[in-house]
């Protein structure tokens, strides 16, 4: 088989595949690092436009606060209706307050709320930088000499650091309400019994790690999506792609942040 | 002097897009760059604003400030006009606070009205027409009153009339500012009320070099080829794609 016949064969296209995919990532790591270096630099020199800030602060948290608390009351839900039952005939219904905290406090909250910050927030801020970046408006701030990272990407990274902690508390908080009230309806596990089973199982600790997981997963997701977006060239098909690939890149960071989370603090 | 472009070379996928191209433009005029799709201009403009670098060769001006009015007018679809207008007062760090919103609410209104626009300054860049959006964005071009302005084909997807007004306009602009303009343009019409002098491009290297009139004559081929649009002559379409 000549080179050129071996060029047109499956296991060549799949050799070539992945050489592409594996380059992808790591220009898109790359960008991602560069990027990250670039808005610490502004973020340490508080060079920082405040009115988009409290623009896109508002995005974070007003706007998609709904779908927010909506999945995360709804993982809530579904783990104390599951949970709960099952529980109380193993005679451990006393602990059930103590397991939908340990469960949405340290690990659902965050990352249902990161989930659903990233299919509204981070593929919006992905397909946004990339229209603009196709239609030459990135140039052209360019030629302008504003900096793009600091117009554009500082202020959507802050919103995530700061707003991140604010979503996943309001929607973990909400979420244990409605496992309180499952779990009385389907369980008659009483109000009292299941708060003070949640006081007595978490500790100060599991909320400080939250708050500060939450804080880098929102970090995270703003910063994979505007890179993503921003670096994008080429016309349509090319905005669709850079989406996509900001979701499941953000998918893939705040799973691998959490993983190093879970193995520094709780192992 | 005021703009001096010495062997610029730019290479894209082994493929020599520039080829030592030369040039200058003095203060008060404007250079129109030509050719065929695919040969280079863009790139040019690019390079001198600072979007890409070069490979080789050097530019050298006395101006300070360069602005560039893009093809599609890129201007902010998120801000309105007046906000587009005042984008680079409102956010470069030595214009910052500098004006007050009195101040720079005059500054759009006197950009708009050197552009033959008043009255649009709250509109989003949607509600305008084409050859509206272009001339918004040749006035958030002006606003830092720059020395250098490159148009990136000002005219393309206008109607003739339009067309007609935008060349006007980068008339008017250059005068009242004692600009270099270069124009990287493929209209005629432009080429004759617009540029004092042009050089053509085919393969990255300048082909022809000379004042619009001794364009205009199509004395060299590929002048006469350009000018009568054939597809006969030095200039093969198998080049251009």
């Amino acid at each position: 088989m000549t080179a050129i016949e071996f060029k047109k064969t499956l296991t060549w296209k799949f050799i070539e595949y992945i050489k592409n995919q594996n380059s992808d990532f790591l220009i898109t790591l790359g960008n991602v690092a560069k990027d990250f270096i670039n808005v610490s630099k502004y973020v340490l020199k508080f060079e920082i436009n405040k009115k988009i800030l409290i623009e896109q602060c508002s995005r974070y948290a007003i706007d998609s606060l709904p779908i927010t608390l909506t999945i995360v009351s709804m993982t809530a839900i579904i783990l104390a209706m599951q949970i709960a039952p099952e529980l109380v005939k193993q005679g451990g219904g006393d602990y059930m307050g103590m397991a939908s905290g340990l469960v949405m406090v340290r690990e659902m909250g965050a990352i249902m709320a990161g989930f659903a910050i990233i299919s509204m927030i981070g593929s919006s801020f992905a397909s946004e930088l990339a229209s603009m970046s196709v239609t030459e408006q990135i140039s052209a701030m360019k030629v302008l000499r504003v900096d793009p990272i600091k117009y554009l990407v500082v202020p959507r990274f802050l919103a995530g650091v700061i707003m991140m902690p604010f979503v996943v508390t309001i929607s973990s908080f909400v979420g244990l309400i409605f496992a309180c009230v499952i779990s009385k309806t389907t369980a008659g596990i009483s109000y009292l019994n299941f708060f003070n089973s949640l006081w007595h199982g978490l500790y100060v600790k599991d909320i400080m790690v939250t708050l500060l997981k939450s804080s880098v997963f929102g970090g995270t997701i703003s910063l994979i999506s505007c890179t993503c977006g921003y670096s994008t060239r080429g016309g349509a098909k090319e905005v669709g792609i850079s989406t996509t690939k900001a979701v499941v890149w953000s998918f893939l960071g705040i799973a691998i942040w959490d993983f190093i989370f879970a193995s520094i603090f709780y192992m | 002097m005021s703009l001096e472009v010495k062997n610029l070379t730019k290479i894209f996928d082994n493929k020599k897009v520039l080829d030592n191209v030369s040039f200058t433009v003095n203060s008060g005029e404007t250079l129109g760059i030509v050719g065929f799709s695919g040969s280079g201009k863009s790139t040019i403009l690019k390079i001198i604003c600072g979007l890409l670098y070069a490979d080789g060769g050097e530019i050298k001006t006395d101006n300070g400030d360069i602005a560039m009015a893009f093809q599609y007018s890129a201007l902010f679809d998120f801000l309105n006009v007046s906000e587009n207008i005042a984008f680079p007062l409102t956010e470069r760090k030595e214009f910052k606070r500098k004006y007050t919103q009195k101040q720079l609410d005059e500054i759009v209104a006197q950009k708009l009205s050197m552009v033959g626009l008043e009255g649009i300054e709250n509109k989003y860049p949607s509600e305008l027409s084409g050859g509206m959006q272009k001339r918004v964005s040749f006035a958030r071009a002006i606003v830092t009153n720059p020395k250098t302005i490159l148009y990136d084909e000002p005219t393309a997807g206008l109607d003739p009339v339009s067309s007609t007004i935008i060349e006007d306009y980068i008339v008017r602009l250059k005068n009242e500012l004692n600009a270099t303009c270069i124009v990287v343009t493929h209209q005629l019409s432009t080429i004759k009320r617009a540029t004092d002098k042009i050089i053509m491009l085919y393969n990255g290297k300048i082909v022809f070099k000379g004042t619009t009139d001794e364009m205009l004559k199509g004395n060299t081929p590929y002048t006469k080829q350009f000018i009568e649009a054939s597809t006969e002559g030095p200039m093969q379409i198998t080049s251009i794609n």
